[in-house]
């Protein structure tokens, strides 16, 4: 690996990165340009949509309400802990339930600043915390023993992954952290003017 | 990292009453990572086994000079510490068993040469490269010695020589001596700054953490077959002998380039003071070991000495922007406190010492190697020693610095940068040099007594 960062699509793109200017990146069917490993596989490329994953996975028969009813805890623990994910550097989560067919799948995307597989063991036990990784007990296939075995999880989150094609950024590749300091700003800014009245 | 070490901390002897499934079994664990020895010299030896029955018979006699931790809290007075570690193709070749072998982690069975890239070793330190053997499969095993002082370190090479030549299968692929380097008041290494000042608290062995360390840490998150920070563990090496008091040793050759380290000092600092806080930012503590967050602008020896205050403090809260201790220091980024999640799982031991004779000061570059050969001591490489090196040491976007690694120890080859926040408008140093390059790594099992006895008695 060489020191440099490999020139690819996406570091050409960060390089000159311009928040005034949307960006649009097609990304290989791999899910990387080229070929570069974490500790547990491939890593994937920052996009002008940060990075990200799409895991789909067909949920056990029956489980519908159950998966469902996740929603509610998870919105309780974040209302009474409010930066319980804050090592994930999160912009966005999404879940979603589909059917196709007679199975039912579950889809769970997220949109965040770090590379996922620098802190995996970081987020499963941020999962545990909040009751994430407890829903994916619904899931066919998720490990028994993730618990005490945090490489079957992270196997498991991998082979589930669906790398996108596309991702577009209307203010490419700016952090959540960047954001919030920009709307802090502002926020101390105006507060700033009411002082002057 | 001079070798020189304190005696043994006064708390052994006074070990907080465990229970059952979390007392320590000092008598079946190798003491390298519970107890430091007061050595002033070492030597370690590469091995490989040409044939499995020398090696077997090897160990087996190597066993009986394995110093164990209990031995080391008897309060007996040793003149050498000896410890046997086994990389996965040396376990292979004592004739271990598929089945036994697959069951060690992934990132083990790989060894640190072909986890190269995760580690961020490239170009001048890039496995290529290494010396010594270290890269190759034919590594199988390591004798570490430590010693009170050079001539028993002698003593005891020329013994393991004469033991050697009576196995007949046995190679030494390489060999390094250390010493310690002068003043040997503290510990301290070639770019002369002290070492071992913030090492964790293992619960069980009476020792007691560092105000500002936090509590101590639970014993399986660096020996096997203990209750870790999240409780009871499993997947152990098969079979359970195998996965009972040992722990995984990632192993690293550093060269440090004293003459560019001072050069560089020299270059971004008119006066003696002004080089003293340039180092001082690059690693986050002044040289003496006094920490920037404590004292940012002018050194305190005597604070750097005192251990009951010289970890006491975070960052968070205390220097949340990095103007007493920059964002990308080492200090900041190889203990995060409370600036990182999960710290309790990302603790590791180091060991080791320094390499090859001290650069004088205002003496110019010798071109001679010198370094630090040390040794980290976990029960989960991936998840502590290799994130570490990872995450914190080679991440360019740590703490969303964006094109930074660590100044000391990060893979560098001047295309990244330090930042030094700084009122009214940060300091910027780019393209910073190497001042360091990996030479060689390996990773190796500890294994317990007890497992050392299983593996020589392989058939």
């Amino acid at each position: 690996m060489a020191a440099t960062l490999v020139e690819t699509p996406s570091t050409r793109i960060e390089k000159t990165r311009d928040w005034t200017k949307p960006a649009a990146m097609a990304i290989p069917k791999e899910g990387y340009f080229s070929l570069k490993n974490g500790r547990y596989g491939p890593l994937y490329p920052r996009t002008p949509a940060c990075h990200g994953f799409t895991i789909i996975a067909k949920i056990k028969p029956g489980r519908e309400e159950t998966i469902r009813a996740y929603g509610k805890t998870i919105e309780t623990a974040i209302s009474d802990m409010p930066d319980a994910l804050a090592t994930l550097k999160l912009h966005y989560l999404r879940w979603v339930l589909f059917d196709i067919g007679k199975d039912t799948y579950f889809m769970y995307q997220g949109i965040f600043d770090t590379d996922f597989d620098k802190y995996t063991e970081d987020a499963v036990a941020l999962f545990k915390k909040v009751g994430v990784n407890t829903v994916f007990e619904n899931l066919e296939g998720f490990p028994e023993d993730w618990k005490t075995n945090v490489p079957a999880f992270v196997k498991f989150v991998r082979e589930h992954q669906r790398p996108s094609f596309l991702e577009y950024g209307e203010y490419p590749y700016e952090t959540a952290d960047e954001i919030k300091k920009a709307l802090q700003l502002k926020a101390k800014f105006s507060e700033m003017l009411d002082l002057m009245q | 990292m001079a070798i020189y070490s304190p005696p043994l901390p006064k708390s052994v002897g006074r070990e907080l009453q465990q229970p059952d499934a979390a007392r320590l079994e000092f008598d079946d664990i190798q003491h390298f990572l519970i107890h430091r020895s007061p050595a002033l010299a070492a030597r370690y030896e590469f091995l490989t086994f040409r044939k499995p029955a020398a090696g077997r018979a090897w160990l087996k006699a190597m066993i009986e000079k394995v110093t164990t931790a209990a031995a080391v809290r008897s309060g007996q007075l040793d003149t050498r510490w000896v410890t046997v570690a086994l990389s996965w193709n040396g376990m292979r070749a004592l004739g271990l068993d598929d089945q036994s072998l697959s069951s060690f982690p992934e990132e083990f069975r790989q060894g640190m040469a072909t986890r190269a890239e995760v580690l961020g070793m490239a170009g001048a330190s890039h496995p290529e490269h290494w010396r010594g053997g270290l890269a190759s499969t034919d590594l199988h095993a390591i004798v570490i010695l430590f010693a009170r002082d050079v001539p028993e370190r002698e003593r005891c090479r020329v013994e393991h020589e004469k033991f050697l030549s009576e196995c007949h299968g046995i190679e030494v692929l390489s060999s390094l001596d250390l010493e310690a380097i002068p003043p040997f008041d503290y510990a301290h290494e070639h770019f002369g700054y002290r070492d071992r000042l913030s090492q964790p608290a293992i619960e069980g062995t009476g020792d007691e953490p560092m105000p500002g360390s936090g509590p101590a840490i639970k014993a399986g998150e660096f020996v096997l077959g203990y209750p870790d920070e999240e409780g009871p563990t499993a997947n152990g090496p098969k079979p359970e002998i195998l996965s009972r008091n040992g722990s995984y040793l990632a192993y690293l050759m550093m060269e440090e380039h004293v003459g560019a380290f001072r050069d560089f000092l020299r270059q971004h600092g008119d006066t003696q003071d002004e080089q003293e806080l340039v180092a001082a930012k690059l690693m986050g503590r002044w040289r003496s070991g006094a920490p920037l967050v404590l004292t940012p602008e002018k050194d305190d020896p005597k604070l750097a000495g005192d251990y009951q205050r010289t970890n006491d403090f975070d960052f968070g809260k205390m220097d949340p922007h990095g103007y007493a201790c920059p964002l990308g220091s080492h200090i900041r980024r190889m203990n995060p406190r409370d600036t990182a999640a999960n710290m309790n799982r990302r603790k590791m031991i180091r060991r080791g010492g320094t390499y090859g004779p001290p650069l004088p000061e205002g003496a110019p570059e010798d071109g001679r190697e010198r370094g630090i050969a040390a040794f980290v001591g976990c029960a989960s490489l991936v998840r502590q020693f290799e994130f570490a090196m990872n995450v914190w040491t080679n991440d360019p976007n740590f703490h969303e610095l964006g094109n930074e690694r660590d100044p000391i120890c990060g893979t560098q080859d001047g295309t990244f940068d330090m930042t030094i926040p700084k009122r009214p408008i940060r300091k910027k140093i780019k393209r910073l040099p190497a001042f360091t390059t990996i030479r060689g790594g390996a990773y190796f099992f500890l294994p317990g007594i007890k497992a050392l006895r299983y593996l020589a008695s392989l058939t």
